[in-house]
């Protein structure tokens, strides 16, 4: 197993120091990126000392080492899954043949796409989330949120070392751009519409990781099978990452809920006003949330038709979920997929060419892929007795890419009236009163081992630390 | 020390297991493991006892935790990947009586046991705390050469024999605790010995499946030349063994044995063995001491060694630190000769962790308020730290070395280093 080289200036497991052009670019590219992070990385927080866990090695025991850093010294490194030998082409046209270790000519517009826009949300959250952690609710949670954090600027590595070691001059032009966009910014802002939103709260931090980060790992594990094997086994090792954030999310919204549900016990109410008044966060406002967080992200695959995704398929670029495991011709020519639209006021599943609707094929895999856990929510519900189930809301709903953006659509699936609209979307998407309440909420907790009253401990700490451990310390 | 007994081996297994309501599904485990025993379905990830080899090389990547659940269980009735993927939350641990139904012997140990992973040196000193990380595998450079293993199974005389010449009571009298101070004589046959070195006695007859008994590892509580000085005899310190870890009563079957001898008696032996915890012999070395109960015997050789290099007036010593732990001071072994020895040959530290009417002190709470000497100890490449009892006080003991040490203003990852790379601590627990 390849070891990452700590004397070098930037630490990797690509043997930097051998490609001398690619290195001086890239340790040209660092201080930007630090100076960035300074910039727009977590507020006030740089002279902390936060339990994180740094990738030494990609091996399972090398990859999770744990102990106290400052942010700004986190070894932000290049490091790519281990090569498979003699790796072939495993889905499109070029089926069979041997997997590109370099970028071929006709695809290298397409392949720059891609590896820009992926990496343009790397930053993009990190400049959403960096207020945060003045009003996190705990020293576990602010650990978990700093974590997240760098590991979103280690992909941006990832991404910054693709374009520069195969894309030339216009990668490293795109590697500055992807400093210099801003979320939110009007005149230069992000590159996907979701990833300008605001993060204002903790509980859309949750929401945020759950749903959004869930994207991108279906994302990810869509480029790790691409035939551009140095994108397969960078977005690899970026899944091993993304997985804690995903953890974050959904184990931050089930303790918001458990919390909700003893105070729901306690009381003996699901009024959401006496909940509010006692300081938690009533469950339709956790599904109002949900409903806002998952129509957003699910907007992210793209729209349910389109030419680019049977082009990134078929040459190679980018394959479907778990395309090893699955049991067709992987060519896909002639196969069709149903796809959902309205027409006068009604749904109807429309056959298209399966080619050409792998974003709509990707985007249900992820449906069913979060539904699993606002079941396990669900089941925190029920273990406390109470009458509520949490459900993402239908696909049509609140959509603005594709076919079925702009049609007015329930949360429960049916096509109604503005009127209808107008008159429930109150208590179909959070209100502006609803952010008021939880931002209201937002106070910061940083005693180790106590949490804010609208949200329960975990049930352990991390790395088998205990829950009170020092996970932040604060100079 | 009694060795992991392998009653009815294989028949029970520590299952490897998932939890469902902590689990996020993530797919990681199932990507890193390297033999392929994780797989899952719609519900659960889950972990199949066939193909699981307990490597452990998916607890440090699983996000949640989740991953790090473990069940004792009898091999036949393991649970099957059927079972777990209907889970909706971990089944309990069986009962003892569950197991014993299922025909497992009490105290049955399995195979191969989960160990913690053992993480690599780390960033900055804070990884997940692995106190045998930092147990030296060599001697002091000033350490006498050990013989070992003139007397085993690989050896060209398996066994020697021993005759008891001294079997007495060294606590005082009480009902649930009894230590005595075995004194063994060689005759003729060599057993040349250093202190920080064990014996192993094998009890005659065999065990509930007519197996010959294992041997039992003693400590020697004696010096090098002997417990009478010229003689050519050793001497133990051996509790009476009532009960188990868990506080089931157990008849201990060496323990006993050996407090039962009389004078006169034989028995067969093995050994020496041990070729790292040693004691320096150079002048001016400083020994610190800690341990608990019967771990005073490597602790009390290397003192009883000292105060007669002392005595000759030849050898200049350094300094000695002990910190002595028991439930209470009715139980500590060689309580009344320890008190006796003078206040400027050895500095002694007790900790009482169960005297009525007093808060519970163990012997890290001890070091914690010597941390200004024991941090000049730690500092100082002539001194040598010596950790012997129970399992339970290591990680506790290293970690107050740690804090003492940070305390200080040292770097740990550079004393807890070179005082592993040194043969500068030792620990030896049970």
């Amino acid at each position: 197993m390849s070891s990452i080289d700590y004397s070098e200036k930037i630490p990797n497991n690509v043997n930097l120091s051998e490609d001398r052009t690619l290195q001086r670019a890239l340790e040209q590219w660092q201080p930007n990126y630090l100076q960035w992070w300074g910039d727009m990385g977590p507020e006030g927080s740089q002279n902390f000392d936060v339990y994180l866990r740094t990738a030494i090695s990609v091996d399972p025991q090398g990859w999770a080492q744990f102990g106290h850093v400052k942010m700004p010294d986190y070894r932000w490194g290049i490091f790519l899954n281990p090569a498979e030998k003699d790796r072939k082409i495993h889905f499109g046209d070029h089926l069979g043949e041997a997997a590109w270790q370099d970028v071929p000519g006709e695809h290298r517009a397409n392949l720059r796409r891609i590896i820009v826009t992926q990496g343009d949300t790397e930053p993009a959250s990190v400049e959403q989330q960096r207020h945060l952690g003045l009003t996190c609710p705990s020293q576990y949670d602010l650990r978990n949120l700093f974590q997240v954090n760098v590991e979103e600027g280690r992909h941006l590595w990832a991404m910054v070392y693709l374009l520069h070691k195969y894309f030339g001059r216009d990668g490293r032009e795109e590697g500055e751009a992807l400093l210099e966009r801003r979320s939110g910014n009007a005149d230069n802002p992000r590159i996907l519409q979701a990833f300008n939103e605001k993060t204002p709260d903790w509980l859309s931090f949750f929401m945020f990781t759950y749903f959004t980060d869930r994207d991108g790992k279906f994302q990810l594990c869509a480029l790790a099978e691409s035939s551009f094997d140095p994108l397969a086994r960078t977005t690899k090792f970026m899944l091993t990452e993304e997985a804690h954030h995903m953890f974050v999310g959904e184990s931050g919204v089930s303790r918001v809920i458990q919390r909700s549900c003893a105070a729901m016990n306690e009381l003996k109410t699901d009024d959401p006003a006496k909940l509010r008044a006692a300081g938690v966060i009533d469950l339709p406002t956790i599904q109002r949330y949900l409903n806002f967080h998952f129509s957003v992200t699910i907007d992210l695959f793209g729209a349910d038709q389109s030419s680019n995704a049977a082009i990134f398929y078929s040459s190679g670029l980018k394959g479907r979920f778990e395309e090893g495991r699955r049991a067709d011709d992987h060519v896909l020519k002639g196969q069709h997929y149903k796809v959902l639209e309205v027409q006068g006021g009604q749904f109807v599943e429309r056959d298209v060419p399966m080619l050409n609707a792998l974003n709509e094929v990707l985007r249900d895999d992820y449906i069913k892929d979060s539904v699993g856990g606002v079941e396990r929510w669900n089941k925190v519900i029920e273990k406390a007795g109470i009458p509520f189930r949490l459900k993402v809301p239908h696909k049509a709903f609140h959509r603005n890419i594709g076919a079925l953006a702009g049609v007015k659509v329930s949360p429960d699936g049916r096509v109604v009236h503005d009127h209808e609209w107008n008159q429930n979307v109150e208590h179909w998407l959070p209100t502006d009163e609803d952010r008021a309440f939880v931002a209201s909420l937002m106070g910061r907790v940083v005693e180790p081992g106590k949490f804010a009253n609208w949200i329960a401990p975990p049930m352990m700490g991390i790395n088998r630390q205990p829950v009170n451990f020092d996970y932040v310390r604060f100079n | 020390m009694d060795m992991a007994s392998t009653v009815e081996g294989g028949a029970v297994i520590k299952q490897h297991l998932i939890d469902p309501e902590i689990c996020i599904r993530c797919n990681t485990c199932e990507s890193v493991c390297p033999v392929k025993a994780i797989t899952h379905d719609s519900n659960n990830y889950v972990v199949d006892a066939e193909i699981c080899n307990l490597c452990m090389a998916c607890i440090s990547p699983c996000p949640t935790g989740s991953i790090d659940n473990w069940r004792t269980m009898p091999r036949v009735r393991a649970y099957s990947l059927e079972e777990q993927l209907g889970w909706e939350s971990l089944p309990d641990e069986l009962s003892p009586e569950q197991l014993a139904e299922a025909g497992v012997a009490p105290g049955a140990q399995p195979d191969a046991a989960p160990e913690a992973p053992s993480l690599p040196a780390a960033v900055s000193g804070d990884a997940v705390f692995n106190s045998a990380e930092y147990g030296a595998s060599i001697p002091p450079w000033s350490a006498a050469h050990a013989y070992t293993n003139l007397y085993g199974p690989k050896a060209a005389q398996k066994t020697v024999t021993a005759t008891v010449a001294g079997n007495v009571r060294v606590t005082e009298v009480g009902k649930d605790y009894d230590t005595h101070h075995i004194v063994l004589d060689f005759g003729t046959m060599p057993f040349p010995v250093l202190e920080g070195q064990s014996i192993g006695v094998v009890p005659p007859g065999v065990d509930a499946n007519g197996r010959a008994h294992h041997p039992r590892q003693y400590s020697i509580a004696s010096p090098r030349n002997g417990e009478r000085a010229g003689y050519n005899n050793l001497s133990l310190t051996i509790k009476r063994v009532l009960e188990d870890h868990q506080g089931n009563p157990v008849r201990g079957v060496a323990s006993n044995y050996m407090c039962d001898l009389k004078v006169g008696d034989e028995l067969q032996v093995i050994g020496p063995f041990g070729a790292s915890f040693l004691m320096p012999n150079h002048p001016k070395s400083h020994i610190v001491m800690i341990c608990t109960g019967t771990g005073s015997a490597p602790m009390r050789a290397m003192t009883e060694w000292r105060r007669r290099l002392r005595n000759s007036g030849k050898f200049e010593g350094g300094k000695l630190m002990l910190f002595f732990g028991a439930r209470t001071k009715e139980e500590l072994p060689y309580f009344g000769p320890l008190q006796s020895l003078p206040k400027d040959f050895i500095d002694i530290s007790f900790a009482f962790s169960r005297t009525p009417n007093q808060p519970k002190r163990y012997v890290q709470d001890t070091m914690r308020e010597r941390a200004a000497d024991l941090a000049v100890l730690l500092a100082d490449p002539n001194a040598f730290v010596y950790v012997c009892g129970l399992k339970a006080m290591e990680e506790g003991v290293v970690l107050a070395l740690k804090d003492i040490a940070q305390g200080a203003g040292l770097q740990w990852d550079t004393v807890g280093g070179a005082l592993k790379r040194e043969g500068r601590l030792h620990l030896e627990t049970y």
